[in-house]
């Protein structure tokens, strides 16, 4: 069966005074059916921008989607222009986007109720009537009490955790094949997190889609995600399962990612390790690996060059020219 | 002064910090908001105290009580045996070369209009800590060193540095009159993944290299589990469990703090998946209008009727365990 999305070497770049800068670098990646996939990676390293890319979110100037393929049930969207018909009748309908801060993704002067039916009765052609009655039950469904009465509130009535799970019910309001979660829950605390999240799966598991999670917590990924892509830079450096990522780790940047963060579950006393330097400048990269510089294994790589993504594994890819495993990295 | 500087560093008793509540044109007084009620604790020396607890828990509001930001309505909050609650606003001064504050957000919290030196040095200036330019200088240059920055780097501007590195520059200031006290506000939360274990690293090197006394403010259950000996969990201004790190990640008694570790997801999937969720239901009530009894019964899974009668007190279940529940 082919994939539901398979994206092909996608590159988006900004023009910014300084120069052009690569956000996303050529990334290739699939999501099959039904399939809850994580993309983590630090601030800037591309990880939202190749997702507004696929639904072509990018607003340009200054933005541009420079080059690959996006197929999508067997078309690819990249050949339609941004504001055509066919793009919008994707947007919202097939693939959906649940956004980083609700608060400014929600447009403060109408009501969560309007906002809701705008999706539904512009997809799913349904009156004003049917269409606030489909919201109503979607606010339900992602746990809002009174639903009725609060679908005429503002955003500013809703909590953070309420007006992300507004967030989801208009995400999942037309049955989208694909919802891509832009870090959902970052700027919530920790048990509305873990509310939010259940919300988001449950309501996942009900409509039979497939979900990206874009997060750079590791654990929420852990704790869903059943494939992982691991993004620096720009690119993805590591690729498969969850339990190959997590348990077996072959890029030097997954491993110390993995390292850097204290858990939960672990004796205490490890003494964490930083990940040293900063993420590159991505204007006018030189071509080899990005991680070079930051990297603990760097003193036994001897090849100037920049690594292809190469197989390790069944799904499992890795970014790297050394063949790093997962036991020397001392976590297991 | 009291005699009881051996055992107790700081604390704090019955500390109240309500803020009223008005309306109309006259501003007349509708209520209050309880944003800390009743908050007792101990830190001892060179001790590492967490509090946990979700956003609008006054976690804030405690620690700056003890900054003397606010002058607390209720309570006594003693500091090297003196009580500094309500101390006037001239000592306050005073107070501040020995406790000082760490901020959450690096880019809100340095004045884009002063260079990196100048932000760091301007505490010496102000206590009239350092006798000529040179020593001035030189202490600046210490500083700087003691955070891991370049001391070359004090002539430039916030702008110019990284999130980690303004950490540090606010780090740096915090240190720069000698306090024994800090109290780190959510010093890592707005940083990147890669970048908060630099920070959290340094924090751990100069609290042994200084002798410092933390108050680690955060809701990052896992960082307060690998820096505190002592954590506090808060809700609705009430600490509701108190004890020793060990004790209370590996026994916790209060149900909130169950589901607040519950919902710490572990980055690992084979952990993941035997592990056992407690979701919440509902938000955090509105301090404003605090439910009657135990703050936390309407959204708990173990209440009883009892618990909406009273405010259940603090009470020793074992040796340094106290827990604020009459279920357990």
């Amino acid at each position: 069966m082919p994939p539901l999305l398979e994206v092909k070497n996608l590159k988006v770049t900004f023009d910014t005074m300084a120069g052009t800068v690569k956000a996303v670098d050529g990334i290739s990646y699939h999501i099959d059916e039904e399939e809850v996939v994580g993309l983590v990676g630090e601030s800037g390293c591309g990880k939202s921008v190749s997702q507004m890319a696929t639904i072509q979110l990018i607003s340009t100037p200054p933005g541009h989607i420079t080059g690959g393929e996006v197929i999508f049930e067997g078309q690819d969207l990249l050949k339609y222009k941004a504001d055509s018909n066919q793009m919008r009748a994707i947007r919202g309908a097939k693939i959906s986007m649940i956004f980083q801060e609700p608060m400014t993704s929600l447009n403060p002067v109408f009501t969560i109720g309007d906002q809701i039916t705008e999706t539904i009765s512009l997809h799913l052609k349904l009156n004003h009537q049917d269409a606030k009655q489909r919201a109503i039950e979607l606010l339900e469904q992602v746990g809002i009490p009174d639903a009725a009465m609060r679908i005429d509130n503002y955003p500013h009535q809703f909590s953070g955790g309420m007006r992300q799970r507004a967030m989801i019910a208009m995400a999942v309001s037309c049955h989208p094949k694909l919802v891509i979660a832009d870090e959902p829950t970052t700027a919530l605390d920790v048990t509305t997190q873990a509310q939010v999240l259940e919300v988001m799966m449950a309501m996942v598991k009900k409509i039979h889609n497939s979900l990206v999670i874009v997060t750079h917590n590791l654990g929420v990924v852990a704790r869903y995600a059943q494939r992982i892509y691991v993004m620096y830079a720009g690119r993805i450096v590591e690729a498969g399962t969850s339990d190959d990522v997590f348990n077996n780790p072959r890029h030097p940047y997954t491993i110390a990612l993995l390292k850097s963060v204290p858990r939960l579950d672990e004796p205490r006393g490890r003494q964490l390790v930083p990940i040293f330097g900063l993420p590159p400048n991505l204007i006018d990269m030189p071509p080899v690996c990005a991680f070079r510089t930051r990297c603990s294994l760097a003193g036994q790589c001897k090849k100037e060059t920049d690594p292809d993504l190469r197989q390790v594994g069944d799904n499992h890819f890795v970014r790297c020219h050394i063949d790093t495993k997962g036991e020397s990295s001392g976590i297991l | 002064m009291e005699s009881s500087k051996n055992n107790n560093f700081l604390e704090v008793k019955n500390l109240k910090m309500y803020f009223p509540v008005t309306r109309g044109i006259l501003r007349r007084k509708v209520g209050d908001v309880k944003a800390v009620d009743d908050v007792s604790f101990k830190i001892k020396q060179g001790e590492t105290m967490g509090i946990v607890g979700e956003s609008g828990c006054g976690k804030t509001t405690l620690g700056r009580c003890i900054l003397r930001v606010y002058r607390p309505t209720a309570g006594q909050i003693i500091f090297k045996g003196q009580d500094i609650a309500d101390i006037p606003s001239d000592k306050v001064l005073e107070l501040r070369r020995e406790v000082q504050l760490i901020f959450q957000d690096p880019y809100g919290s340095l004045n884009p209009r002063q260079n990196a030196g100048s932000i760091v040095g301007e505490a010496l200036k102000i206590h009239r800590l350092s006798r000529n330019k040179e020593e001035y200088r030189n202490r600046v240059s210490d500083l700087f060193a003691m955070v891991g920055l370049d001391p070359e780097m004090a002539n430039r501007y916030p702008h110019e540095f990284s999130g980690g590195q303004r950490q540090r520059i606010g780090i740096a200031r915090a240190l720069s009159c000698n306090p024994s006290f800090i109290v780190c506000d959510e010093p890592i939360s707005a940083l990147d993944v890669s970048i908060q274990a630099q920070i959290i690293n340094l924090l751990q090197e100069l609290q042994q290299k200084l002798g410092l006394t933390y108050l680690l403010i955060a809701h990052d259950l896992s960082v307060v589990r690998h820096i505190s000996d002592t954590v506090a969990v808060m809700y609705l201004g009430h600490i509701v469990e108190i004890t020793g790190w060990e004790e209370l990640y590996t026994n916790p008694l209060m149900p909130y703090t169950k589901a607040l570790l519950s919902a710490v997801p572990i980055p690992d999937p084979s952990v993941e998946k035997k592990r056992e969720r407690i979701i919440l239901k509902g938000d955090v009530p509105s301090p404003l209008n605090p439910p009657s009894g135990c703050p936390f019964h309407p959204r708990c899974w173990m209440a009883i009727p009892d618990c909406s009668k009273e405010v259940p007190p603090l009470r020793q279940i074992s040796p340094g365990h106290m827990v604020a529940c009459i279920r357990v």
